[in-house]
């Protein structure tokens, strides 16, 4: 029996012209489902293209990705992504984000009243119910990016990925919304993929750490367990043991045996 | 395709000014004293400048155009010569013989049908350009040397194509008005972020949900700046357009006016067609201004 996400020797080569670029190769990875896997690696080594492949926004030039014992070729709400740059629309009301959505997914099987409440609880989720009448250009970068979380778990998704969520945030915004994403996972079990840049992020949210080789050509280079019990208080880890070797075992990694190395 | 935004330096959105959306309660909205001072100051700067200059223009061309052997009525003559024009745009004297203000609504019905379709077809067929590189590559050196062909000149194939005056007219309308349609939506939606096209992939919206929800809010700041440029080239089409059709249009007057050298009259029809273009282009852009609020921020 596969695992509920399983990426088998996963490659991407992308074409253009007769210039062809090797991104990824031969990555394979298993996930279970509620598990919190934080993806880590260098700029440009290709994690973006790898959470692309599992959302089905590309398309895979070698192996397989399988979710539930379905293949994944196509995108669709059942692997709902939170972008970067939030990807808001800009002329809609925080509210009708999310019903776009909540539209597209429940039209069907939920009454107009039941989908309302459904909008506003995973608003309340993120804390942004008080900003449903505001456009995207009238709430701050945080605030975006949670209403971002809240579109995408109103998908109901099997698989969350997240693609540096908190990467544009300040320090304490990025601290309270890792604590949000924290109690979300407790009270709802999903299962998540997230890309970071950010050891302590990393190590602070994640059951597995999968940590990506330089590209061209990038690999999963190594996956760390991050033995911590849940709840997390981050004040108690940051002078944690396991904590501590989990955070240098990263960097490590990350600044000694794959140090990032300019592209010629 | 990841291209960039990149912004056609002959297509730009208009700067449309978004509106303040604050939502303010009812309740909240006190009367406020107003500055008659400070209101009295803002209309006065925006109307003086011009009534100065009108009036400027009008002595030079009255000085010029006095003498016995000039070819061209002075301003004088142009008011005794179409009093009756000028004061009562509304008058009915008989079938032919009616008020320029009527006139005018027979062309701006005519424009309506025939910008009409060119928006509706102009923005469908952009939508269909601008979602295909080659279609791109391939269609718009042809609409760039179309779109550049005066109104008068499509009139014979229009006449020799529909054999009939009356959709002649209109065609020669929708022909002329439809290519900056066309360009401009063709180019806002290769440049729809491939964010939201994402978004769009991961909720499979499908081709009609992507079109209302995403594709056309999206360009809308660029569509409408063609539907601006539009209008404009619809209304100037309206004297060639007129030519052919006779009846009542403010075009048809011009024609008929010269036919019968009533200059003055022509002076007058002139003016009004000034007035109505400005007033159109206004309208086309105080509804993208409104429709566009929020999307020209993105
Ligand atoms: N559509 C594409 N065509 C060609 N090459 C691409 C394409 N998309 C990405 N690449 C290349 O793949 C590599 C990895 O890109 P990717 O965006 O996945 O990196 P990343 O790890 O997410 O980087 P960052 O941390 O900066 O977001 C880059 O070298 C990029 O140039
Ligand atoms: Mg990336």
């Amino acid at each position: 029996m596969p695992a509920y996400l399983a990426i088998q020797n996963v490659g991407k080569t992308f074409t253009r012209g007769a210039a062809t670029t090797e991104v990824l190769r031969d990555i394979s990875l298993d996930i279970a489902r509620g598990e919190f896997v934080s993806i880590i690696g260098h700029s440009g080594c290709g994690k973006s293209t790898l959470l692309n492949l599992i959302a089905g926004l590309t398309e895979v030039t070698a192996g397989g990705i399988i979710l539930e014992n379905a293949e994944v070729s196509s995108p669709g709400p059942d692997r709902a992504v939170v972008f970067q740059n939030h990807s808001l629309l800009p002329w809609l009301t925080v509210y009708e984000n999310v019903n776009l959505a909540v539209a597209k997914v429940f039209g069907r099987t939920k009454s107009r009243a039941e989908r309302h409440e459904w909008i506003m609880e995973n608003l309340d989720l993120v804390q942004m119910a008080h900003a449903r009448d505001k456009r995207p250009t009238e709430i701050s970068g945080g605030m975006k990016q949670r209403v971002g979380i809240a579109r995408a778990l109103a998908m109901e998704p099997k698989i969350l990925l997240l693609d540096e969520p908190f990467g544009a945030l300040d320090a304490l915004t990025r601290a309270h919304l890792q604590d949000q994403m924290m109690e979300i996972h407790a009270r709802l079990g999903n299962t998540i993929i997230m890309i970071t840049h950010d050891v302590d992020e990393a190590v602070l949210l994640s059951d597995r750490i999968v940590m990506m080789t330089n590209g061209p050509a990038a690999t999963v280079g190594e996956v760390l367990d991050v033995p911590l019990s849940r709840p997390r208080k981050r004040l108690e880890l940051a002078s944690d043991r396991t904590y501590l070797k989990c955070r240098e075992a990263v960097l490590k990694f990350l600044y000694e045996r794959h140090r990032f190395v300019e592209a010629a | 395709m990841t291209l960039p935004a990149t912004k056609d330096d002959t297509v730009t959105p208009l700067p449309f000014k978004a509106a303040p959306a604050t939502i303010v309660p009812l309740g909240a909205l006190r009367p406020r004293p107003i500055d008659i001072g400070a209101v009295l100051r803002a209309v006065a700067q925006a109307t003086v400048p011009p009534l100065v200059v009108l009036a400027i223009i009008l002595t030079v061309w009255q000085v010029l155009c006095s003498s016995p052997g000039s070819s061209l009525p002075p301003p004088s003559q142009v008011w005794t010569d179409s009093y009756e024009l000028i004061v009562d745009p509304f008058f009915v004297y008989g079938s032919q013989d009616i008020g320029l203000g009527l006139r005018v609504l027979t062309s701006l019905q005519r424009v309506a049908i025939g910008f009409g379709l060119a928006a509706v077809m102009g923005v469908a067929i952009g939508a269909v350009i601008g979602q295909s590189v080659w279609m791109m590559r391939g269609l718009d050196p042809i609409f760039q040397i179309l779109r550049t062909v005066p109104p008068l000149a499509w009139l014979p194939i229009s006449l020799a194509a529909f054999m009939d005056s009356g959709p002649s007219a209109i065609f020669v309308i929708f022909i002329t008005s439809i290519w900056p349609v066309i360009i401009n939506t063709a180019v806002g939606v290769r440049n729809i972020p491939q964010d939201y096209r994402n978004v769009a992939a991961v909720l499979r919206l499908d081709q009609r949900e992507f079109f209302f929800k995403i594709m056309v809010p999206a360009a809308a700041p660029y569509i409408f700046s063609g539907l601006r440029i539009g209008v404009g080239l619809s209304w100037l089409a309206i004297v060639a357009a007129e030519m052919l059709t006779g009846g009542v249009g403010i075009g048809f007057f011009i024609w008929d006016a010269w036919n019968s050298s009533r200059l003055s009259d022509i002076i007058v029809a002139l003016v009004y067609i000034g007035l109505v273009g400005f007033v159109l282009d206004r309208l086309v852009g105080l509804v993208g201004a409104i429709v566009t609020r929020g999307t020209s921020a993105a």
